[in-house]
């Protein structure tokens, strides 16, 4: 109980939980923006974070890490350009049902290619070193990831929330999630703006594994299904289509969950921590379905 | 005078069913041409082929007597054609400064000359360039429309069904500013079901019916025609 209540071990759990919440949210946005302007839960999200995880090692061993993060990057974000193109493009007059069946396709293909290239072992992810040093906050020491992941995290939302809100990019992004014809009739080009929303979307997710997995290293083929599935969560929670609702769902949940993880152990809850999420899950589909900013009906004529 | 828009044996389809049987059509330049047709004679489906946002099935749509059949809507719009689509389709949640930005997606140059135009003709719109457009008023969010349609300085501009669901007042306020558009220089290609203010602003009617033409007349010869006006005058 001592050992509970002590400052350095509450800072010590809080600076994590805020920790895992952003680099939750930088897989959330993509989700939630990809929904934003498809009405499409794009399955193979989480398995491109896992990629881009497995690419940070692969690249790393080859490159010194300075030029292997810009190349991780930028493999990342044409892998995600790619999918789009390849898997959900050709299907944009289809029911979305067949979309939504081709992203687990996707996810699939991934997830087994992962599972050939590594054979199914768990392989470690590189320690960078500016993200692994060792600081101390109000006697609390940790690693530098997790001072640097909120931060990182609130500049990216700075820097998109501007994109979409007083670009003329951003502006077509709107207007797209709004309505598809009528966009065409401005002149905007839906496939462009579409392929713009999986760039950022997978933008943030290849930032996010960085973060992601410096903290928690082993990454096996499925290395992206929790975390996928717990950002999703905090998209729906936030209301599946808000990019500051699925922030606000991702640093809840986790910090949510790394405090039921820091629970004395005699307690024996620790093991509940992910039930916990999707118990939130649970709880907001049946009291608000469309989340904290969720619209109301998001149905598209 | 010269046509701005010709339109040969266009047909349209959508899945099975011919919505469009093969009309042929021109817009002198300059000048308002109107539909009009009961719902379903195939009026919308000729404006969206030839905004592009439907693929002809056959037939020929040529623009200042260039080929631009079953181009993309972003290469229509910029060669100066532009839609006004049936019930308005504003951008709801943005601002109607926003929306009339939007208006001139693909334009690079500077948007205050014609911002000054479109508030000339819409005072209305100045007053709430900050309002979100859901929240103006059926007449104001058709103003608004037809203010982001201009925004692209466009050469034809067509409208579905200007005058659908507002009130006798505003719909002569719609009227007004169709001539007024058209004095200053632009052609209009109209759609109406209101049979009676279309033909008495329009220069030259067609009249469709079932995805056919089957009339033609200026807008006084088909206001006097018999079958005009026990099918659609009512009178």
């Amino acid at each position: 109980m001592e050992q509970l209540l002590s400052a350095e071990y509450i800072v010590s759990i809080l600076l994590s939980g805020i920790s895992l919440g952003g680099q939750l949210a930088l897989i959330a946005i993509g989700y939630t923006m990809v929904y934003g302007i498809l009405r499409l839960i794009n399955f193979a999200h989480g398995d491109v974070f896992m990629v881009a995880g497995l690419l940070g090692i692969y690249i790393s061993a080859a490159l010194p890490m300075y030029i292997a993060i810009p190349v991780v990057i930028a493999l990342t974000i044409g892998l995600g350009f790619f999918i789009e193109r390849a898997a959900y493009k050709p299907l944009r007059e289809a029911p979305r049902m067949s979309v939504m069946i081709s992203a687990i396709g996707v996810s699939y293909l991934l997830q087994n290619t992962a599972t050939y290239i590594t054979g199914g072992q768990p392989m470690t992810y590189p320690a960078i070193d500016a993200l692994t040093r060792t600081v101390s906050i109000a006697g609390a020491s940790t690693k530098l990831v997790v001072i640097i992941t909120p931060i990182l995290v609130v500049v990216l939302i700075v820097l998109l929330t501007t994109l979409i809100n007083h670009t003329k990019i951003g502006m077509a992004m709107r207007a797209v999630s709004k309505d598809f014809e009528t966009s065409r009739l401005m002149g905007i080009k839906i496939n462009n703006v579409i392929s713009m929303t999986f760039v950022i979307g997978s933008g943030l997710a290849v930032v996010g594994s960085i973060l992601y997995f410096t903290t928690y290293p082993a990454i096996t083929p499925t290395a992206g299904a929790m975390p996928g599935l717990k950002s999703f969560v905090a998209a729906v929670f936030g209301g599946i289509g808000s990019i500051p609702g699925a922030v606000i769902g991702a640093f809840l949940i986790g910090i949510c969950e790394t405090i039921i993880k820091g629970l004395p152990s005699s307690w024996n809850v620790s093991v509940f921590s992910d039930a916990f999420t999707f118990a939130l899950l649970i709880v907001i589909l049946t009291c608000k379905p469309t989340g904290l900013f969720g619209e109301k009906a998001t149905d598209k004529v | 005078m010269r046509n701005i828009l010709e339109i040969r044996d266009l047909q349209v389809h959508y899945g099975g069913i011919e919505a469009v049987k093969g009309i042929s059509l021109d817009v002198p330049e300059g000048e308002i041409v109107t539909l009009i047709g009961a719902n379903g004679a195939g009026k919308s489906s000729t404006l969206r082929a030839i905004a592009g946002l439907v693929k002809p099935s056959a037939g020929s749509i040529s623009f200042q007597g260039e080929d631009i059949t079953g181009k993309d809507s972003n290469i229509i719009v910029s060669r100066g054609i532009t839609l006004v689509p049936e019930g308005r389709r504003i951008f709801p949640d943005m601002t109607v400064l926003e929306n009339l930005k939007i208006g001139a997606y693909l334009r690079k140059d500077d948007l205050t000359e014609d911002l000054n135009w479109v508030y000339d003709l819409f005072p209305r719109l100045k007053e709430r360039s900050w309002q979100a457009g859901g929240t103006l008023s059926g007449g104001e969010q058709q103003m608004l429309a037809v203010g982001r349609a201009l925004m692209s300085r466009p050469k034809v501009i067509m409208m579905d069904e200007p005058s659908l669901g507002l009130a006798p007042i505003i719909v002569k306020g719609i009227f007004d500013i169709i001539k007024e558009i058209n004095k200053q220089g632009v052609t209009v290609l109209l759609i109406e079901q209101n049979a009676n203010m279309a033909l008495k602003t329009a220069n030259l009617g067609y009249v469709m019916e079932t995805g056919r033409i089957t009339l033609t007349g200026t807008g006084q010869e088909l206001l006097t025609n018999e079958a005009v006006k026990a099918a659609y005058l009512g009178t």
